[in-house]
This record gives C-alpha cells, sequence and structure tokens, in this order.
C-alpha cells in the first residue's frame, strides 16, 4: 500500500474577514470515516473555521485535502473535490423544489447511480419524497435540514461540513439528524467534521473532538476521554 | 385610424418584442441584481452584424442563426470584462459602466456602420395585410419566432441541467458554489444568453422600424416597463409584462395620447409601477433588513 | 491662505473678459454654465445618494422658464431667474416625492426614461403654443447696463459668473453645515440615519428640489447666452453627459464639478474633430475607465496631492 493521507490536515490555519482576524492558528486533522467534532461557544471561531476550509473567506496556512493542498482553491473547485459543506442557516435553496435542490446536489456528478441514491435518500428522509415538487421554502426547520443534509450526501462526498445542523431545531428532530449522521458514519465511510454548540450531542458522536476558544484551538482528544473531563466540560463546554 | 383588433393585434407584435428584451433585462438582474441600460444597444449592434453578414451574400436564416452565436459570445466577453471587476462596487458604480457601454456600443455602431438608416429584410413577405386585414406576415411571423424563442427559454431553465444551475447561481451563489456550480461561468451565461434573446429582438424589430444606431432606445424604455409590470425579478411576468405594454402602447398611441407621445406612456407606467407596487404584477416583495 | 487663493482665483476668473475674443468667451461661459449643471447633480447623487439620469429635465425646465417670459413676454433676464428657481423648485420636489420609493437602480431607471421623455412631452401640440414646439424659441442676450463698458458676450460672461458663483457658495456653505452632513448620512447609511430621527423624506425630497433649482439655473443662463431653445437641445444625452461630467470631475465633490463642467463642454468638441461618433465613444470609454481607475474622479486627484495623509482609516470627509 501507499501512503495513506488524512483525509483533512490542516496546519497554522489564519483567516478571518476583511482587516478582522479570527483564526490565530489551528492545527486539527479528521481522519477517514470518522466524526470529527469542534466544539466551543458563540464567538469561538466555529463556523469561520468551515468558511475557510472551503474558501468562502481569505485564509493562510496549509490545508490539506488527501494530501492536496487547497489552501486558496475557489469554494466550487474544493466541492468539486469531494468536501460537501452545509452551511449555518442551511444553505437551502428556497426558491426551488425539493426535487430541484437534490438535482442541484448530484450536479457535477458524471456516474450513473444517481438515481439508486435519491431512492436511498428518499428511504432515509420519507418526508423529503413526500414533499418532492414543493418549494424548499416553505419546508419546516428540520426538514430543512434534512434537505441540506440529502443534498449534500448526493454530491457523494469524501467529507462533511456540517454547521450546527442542531441549531433551532427541537430535541425530537435533532435526535433525528444525530441518528442520520450515525448512519452516514456507519453506511458510507463518509468522514465528517461537526460543528456543535450542543456539546454534549457532539461528543456522544464523535471520534475525536477540539475545543475551540477565540480563534484559537485549547484542547483535544478523543471524545469520550472530553466527555468525561468535568474540568474541561466546565471551563470550556458550559456543564 | 386602423381598426381596433389590427391595433391589438399588431400591439401584440411589439408586445413580443417588448416580451424578449424584458427577459433579457430579468436575466441578468436575476442573476447580479443590476439592469443592463446597454441592453438594447447589444441588440442594434447585433442587428448591424446580421446586415452586414445578409449584404455579404449569407441566406437570412443563416445569418439569423450566426447572429445568434455572435451575440451570445460578445455578450459573454463584456460580462467577463467589464462586469467583472465592478462586481462588489456601489451601485453608482454599476450604473456608470452600464451607461458607458451604452455610450460606447451605440456610437461605435455607428461610426462602423454610418448613422444612416437602413433597410433591413424580413423573411416573412407577403403582399398586404393577412386573414381580412388584420395581421401583416412580418408581424405573424415576428411574434411567432419571439413566441418560439421565449419557449425555447423557459424549457431551457425548467428542464435542463445546466439552466439548473443557472436559477441556483441566480438565487443563491454561495450555496451555488457549494455544490460545485462554477458562479462565474454561470454569469456569462447569462449574458450571452441576453445578449442572443435581445438579438433575436432587434432582427425582429428591424424591419418595421428600419435600422439606425438609436433603434433599440424607445424599445428599451418599453422593455424595462414591460419587466418592472411583471416584476423585475421574475421572467414569466417580465414576459407577460412586455406583452401588455406592447398592447397598453399601440391602443394608447392610437387612442389616447397621439403617437408622439408614446414615450412618456411607458414613462408613465414606470413611475405608476414603481409608485403603486414595486415589486409588479407578479414579483415578490422584497424587505430590507436594518 | 483660503482666503489669498479663492480671492486669487476670483481675478484670474475675471480676466478672460478682456483677454478672449468673442468666441472663445462664448465657450468658456457654456464651460462655467455645465460646471453649475453639474453641480446640481452632484447635490443629489454625489451628497445625498439618488441616482439621477434625467438632470438635463430640471436644465430644460429651467431655459423654458427664461426663454418663455422672455421671448413672449418680454420680461427681462433677471426677472425670469425667480420664476425659474420656483418652477425648478416644484418640478424637483415633485420628481423627488415618487424618488422617495425607488431605491438605487429604480431611480436611476425612471429619471432615465424622464431624459428620455423630456424631447417628446416639449415637442407636444398641447404645449407648441408656448415652448414653440420643434422649430424652439429665439431670444436676445441681455445688454449690459449703460455704466458697465461691456459687450452682451463679456456681460453674459460676468453674469454667468456671477449667478454659478453665488450658487456654489451657498451650495457649500449648506454641504458644510449640519443638513450637509445629514445628506451624507442619508446616503451612507439610510437605515441607520432613519433610526437616529432623520426625517428621510423631507430631507430628500428637499435635496431634490435644491439640485433641481441650481441645475435649473444652468438651464435658464444657457437660454440667454445661447439666444435658443429648443426641445431637441435636451435629449437624454444631456443628462448623460452631465452624469459623466460629475464621475469624472469627482462625485461628492464641489471642486469636482468645476472639472466636470469644463470636461462636458470641451471633450465632446476636441473628440468632434476627429470624427462624428468620436466624442460618444470617448465619452464612455472615460466614464468606464474613471469608474475603474479613479473613481474619486479629478478632485479625488488633487485631493490625494494637497491633503497630508490621515493615518485614521476611513472615509474623508468632503
Amino acid at each position: 500500500m501507499g501512503t495513506t493521507h488524512m483525509l483533512l490536515e490542516v496546519k497554522g490555519l489564519r483567516g478571518g474577514y476583511g482587516p478582522i482576524q479570527v483564526l490565530h492558528g489551528l492545527d486539527f486533522l479528521v481522519e477517514e470515516g470518522s466524526v470529527t467534532a469542534l466544539l466551543g461557544a458563540n464567538g469561538a471561531g466555529k463556523t469561520t473555521t468551515l468558511r475557510a476550509l472551503c474558501g468562502m473567506i481569505r485564509t493562510e496556512g496549509d490545508i490539506l485535502f488527501q494530501g492536496q493542498r487547497i489552501t486558496g482553491m475557489a469554494t466550487e473547485e474544493i466541492a468539486r473535490l469531494g468536501v460537501a459543506h452545509v452551511p449555518d442557516g442551511r444553505g437551502t435553496f428556497m426558491e426551488l423544489t425539493v426535487e430541484e435542490n437534490f438535482k442541484l446536489g448530484a450536479y457535477t456528478r458524471r456516474d450513473g447511480e444517481v438515481q439508486a441514491d435519491f431512492a436511498r435518500m428518499w428511504a432515509w428522509f420519507p418526508r423529503l419524497k413526500q414533499r418532492w415538487k414543493q418549494q424548499a421554502g416553505t419546508l419546516s426547520g428540520g426538514e430543512q435540514q434534512m434537505l441540506a443534509i440529502a443534498r449534500a450526501l448526493l454530491m457523494r462526498p469524501k467529507l462533511l461540513l456540517l454547521d450546527e445542523p442542531s441549531f433551532g431545531l427541537a430535541p425530537l428532530i435533532v435526535q433525528e439528524i444525530f441518528g442520520i449522521m450515525r448512519r452516514i458514519r456507519e453506511e458510507s465511510g463518509v468522514g465528517i467534521l461537526l460543528v456543535e454548540q450542543n456539546a454534549n450531542l457532539a461528543l456522544e458522536l464523535a471520534d475525536r473532538a477540539y475545543l475551540l476558544e477565540t480563534g484559537s484551538i485549547v484542547t483535544s482528544g478523543p471524545a469520550a476521554e472530553i466527555r468525561q473531563d468535568e474540568a474541561i466540560r466546565r471551563a470550556y463546554l458550559g456543564y | 385610424m386602423e381598426g381596433f383588433a389590427h391595433q391589438l393585434v399588431a400591439g401584440i407584435a411589439t408586445g413580443g418584442i417588448y416580451a424578449s428584451v424584458a427577459l433579457a433585462l430579468v436575466m441578468i438582474y436575476q442573476a447580479t441584481h443590476h439592469v443592463n441600460f446597454a441592453q438594447g444597444e447589444m441588440a442594434t449592434l447585433s442587428t448591424f452584424i446580421a446586415l452586414t453578414m445578409i449584404q455579404a451574400g449569407l441566406p437570412y436564416w443563416v445569418a439569423f442563426f450566426a447572429t445568434l452565436v455572435v451575440s451570445f459570445i460578445i455578450g459573454a466577453l463584456v460580462e467577463r470584462i467589464l462586469m467583472r471587476p465592478v462586481q462588489n462596487a456601489p451601485v453608482l458604480t454599476h450604473v456608470g459602466v452600464f451607461i458607458g457601454m451604452l455610450l460606447i456600443i451605440s456610437n461605435a455602431t455607428g461610426w462602423v456602420f454610418g448613422h444612416t438608416t437602413k433597410a433591413f429584410p424580413t423573411p416573412f413577405q407577403s403582399d398586404g395585410l393577412l386573414f381580412g386585414g388584420l395581421v401583416s406576415a412580418h408581424e405573424l411571423g415576428s411574434t411567432a419566432v419571439t413566441l418560439a424563442v421565449l419557449l425555447l427559454v423557459y424549457l431551457f431553465f425548467a428542464h435542463t441541467s445546466l439552466g439548473l444551475a443557472m436559477r441556483a447561481a441566480a438565487y443563491n451563489p454561495r450555496s451555488a458554489r457549494l455544490v460545485g456550480i462554477r458562479v462565474g461561468w454561470m454569469l456569462a451565461l447569462g449574458w450571452g444568453l441576453a445578449a442572443a434573446i435581445g438579438s433575436v429582438a432587434g432582427m425582429m424589430v428591424a424591419p418595421a422600424v428600419f435600422l439606425d444606431p438609436n433603434m433599440m432606445l424607445g424599445i428599451l424604455l418599453y422593455a424595462f416597463a414591460g419587466a418592472l409590470l411583471g416584476g423585475i425579478d421574475n421572467p414569466t411576468g417580465a414576459v407577460v409584462g412586455g406583452f401588455a405594454v406592447g398592447v397598453l402602447e399601440n391602443l394608447a398611441g392610437a387612442y389616447v395620447v397621439g403617437t408622439e407621445l408614446k414615450l412618456t406612456v411607458a414613462l408613465i407606467i414606470i413611475i405608476g409601477v414603481l409608485v403603486v407596487r414595486p415589486s409588479g404584477l407578479f414579483g415578490r416583495v422584497v424587505f430590507s433588513r436594518v | 491662505m483660503k482666503p489669498l487663493l479663492i480671492a486669487a482665483g476670483l481675478a484670474l476668473a475675471l480676466v478672460p473678459i478682456w483677454a478672449l475674443e468673442s468666441f472663445h468667451l462664448f465657450q468658456l461661459t457654456l464651460a462655467v454654465i455645465m460646471a453649475l449643471a453639474v453641480l446640481g447633480l452632484n447635490i443629489v447623487t454625489g451628497y445625498n445618494g439618488q441616482i439621477s439620469l434625467g438632470h438635463g429635465a430640471f436644465f430644460a425646465v429651467g431655459a423654458y422658464a427664461t426663454a418663455i417670459p422672455m421671448s413672449l413676454l418680454d420680461w427681462s433676464f433677471w426677472a425670469t431667474l425667480p420664476v425659474s428657481a420656483v418652477v425648478c423648485g416644484v418640478v424637483g420636489w415633485g420628481v423627488g416625492f415618487p424618488a422617495l420609493r425607488l431605491g438605487g437602480l429604480y431611480l436611476a431607471l425612471t429619471t432615465f426614461a424622464l431624459a428620455v421623455a423630456v424631447p417628446q412631452i416639449l415637442k407636444h401640440k398641447a404645449v407648441e403654443a408656448w415652448t414653440g414646439g420643434v422649430q424652439g424659441l429665439f431670444l436676445l442676450k441681455p445688454e449690459a447696463p449703460a455704466w458697465l463698458a461691456l459687450t452682451p458676450d463679456q456681460y453674459m460672461y460676468l453674469v454667468a459668473l456671477l449667478v454659478a458663483g453665488l450658487c456654489y457658495l451657498l451650495t457649500a456653505n449648506l454641504l458644510r453645515g449640519r443638513i450637509g452632513r445629514a445628506m451624507m448620512a442619508v446616503r451612507d447609511n439610510p437605515t441607520a440615519a432613519e433610526a437616529m430621527g432623520m426625517d428621510l423624506a423631507s430631507l430628500k425630497t428637499r435635496t431634490f428640489a435644491v439640485s433641481a433649482i441650481i441645475t435649473g439655473m444652468a438651464g435658464s443662463l444657457s437660454a440667454a447666452v445661447v439666444e435658443f431653445v429648443a426641445p431637441d437641445s435636451f435629449t437624454f444625452i444631456l443628462s448623460i453627459s452631465l452624469f459623466v461630467g460629475m464621475v469624472v470631475g469627482g462625485v461628492g465633490s464641489i471642486l469636482g464639478s468645476v472639472f466636470g463642467g469644463l470636461f462636458v463642454l470641451f471633450v465632446p468638441n476636441l473628440a468632434e474633430a476627429i470624427s462624428r461618433s468620436a466624442p460618444g465613444v470617448i465619452y464612455g470609454a472615460i466614464l468606464i475607465l474613471f469608474l475603474f481607475v479613479l473613481p474619486d474622479g479629478v478632485a479625488g486627484l488633487v485631493r490625494r496631492f494637497t491633503t497630508k495623509k490621515r493615518i485614521i482609516p476611513g472615509r474623508e470627509t468632503s
């Protein structure tokens, strides 16, 4: 076997908005087929990190995706390499139908298995199939989140970036969504980088966790350990 | 004064022209939130190019389709070269660039092709009016052509993958990028398509009004009025609005204000829509956040 | 230092009265008039952020407001100026009112439509008796009073200078004061301005009115200087020229309006020597060039060379 690369390797990531620097040199990894959690309080820079990975803001440092340097690449090119980002606010195409949102997820695919993947998504998200011809903007918050995830999965990505999937959703729906993420990990082998404010749920799911505070990583380790470490939880996660 | 029925039909024919240009305007507006003031001049330029080809001996329909292609390319190039650098600039800059384009294109067209009015051939010939004085062959033919174009555009956007990608890029460029759509190219494509549609409008209207560098200015305003009436962010609305303005203009010109004030009708429609219902008949009402 | 410069400038401005022969003096007079017209546009677009592509309409209104009394009713030139001011103020306010509902692009669009419609309206049969229709109206340049030994051309240059100078002074005062700051606040952040309690509607319509009066004054002067008004003198090209002049001279700059006026007058003349189409192409090319490279216009360039560099980042007040 040749050298295996980390799915995602980040070294010295810096970035921000205009003159404001938000990230001050982050180092972290995401292994293939694993779930990595990025935790921290509001304003710590979690969303900014995901945006930096996708080239949505100005960045410096080394971002290596499957060994290839993607710092400075255009967002759409990074997406085409296999990085699917479900952004804050879900990013659904509100004016378009559920069907059209699905089709857009599969837009760049040239293989013949798109229909099969549609069927799989219908099985995972039966409510989306029910609302197939409806405008995405008319879906409930939870349904829109599912739609956003479905669309991302339809890209057949190798890395899935999720920005606060539980945001603004009722606990029952959140459970559903985290159940989906478990399925993703088990059935598709896609690596997940999960940004979450709900640290408890995230730590239950994740293999590894990084804690972000004002643009720097203050601690990291296996999720189980962090979950059991009361001092860390009290200091950074508020519980 | 010609019969009411003929005025109505003639209004529909010109309405088809306005609907085409209105559609072109709305396409660019949807993708960029800017109104292309130079849309008319680009169409005039295309029409001159068509004339040159025809005078060089090319059969009408060959020249027609060749002009579509050339116009498409010109539109895409304009987007890449002129619009791209100022995409994040304030509104005033955009308006200025469009005005600059209007000046350059309309005057360059005059420079290269001369300022004298020229006759432009129509492929729809007839001796006198058809259907008992209701419509001329050209009016019928041009309406058919513009309707065909509008239908093709609709099918493109509603039922092709590329059309879907373009719509996505217009509605939500950020999310479009996240699924791998090259938004920049979609913009260029949109401009190219709009230019091609405009060129059809030019070639259809030129036989009736004769070709000179300022041919499309009035038509541009009517198309604006139509697009606004229908809803500046709604393609279907723009088409309906274009037809409505065509009919209104003709009837108002024939029965109310006389032909000298027809452009004023456009102005009144524009002001009326913007004051009474800015989002048009079918557009979305947009609120600005504090 | 500044009063000295102004005095020197004034003295310099008076020299052409004796130094230039008739035709060149006439051209310079027109340049002064254009500078005034561009100033009007700058007030509403540069300082208040309402994009107008139809200021030629106000120019026309002012021109006819002077031409009609002088030509048909035998009034003196000075008597027509208050009329012009009132009429333009009302029209300006009238345009400003629906303009309230419209933002940048839509306003540009509507004023553009206005600019295109103006010649048509002026030619219409209903008002032909007053406007003289397509043929227009002829008038005579006012004569200088006996104690001023000047030819009519020299007198008009002086008059133009006086009126323009006065308008510039009043405008400068207005813009540097509280109202000027309010106008700019509305331009830069309308929602914040409103949240702070400014009556946006009132401010914006009054700005339009003032702007119309200033450009209308220029129109009045031009009617007397050119001794002729006709609908086809006021096509949309005029409105566009004023816009280009404003951008090239410097948006939101009083000094810029002066450069703008000079530009509007002299460039077409130079360009026309090349070919009939050249002025349009050159205008358009220069406009785009300035927008890309020198968005603050000539005035911005001058400012860069004359003001000391500031350390604080942010916008300069002007």
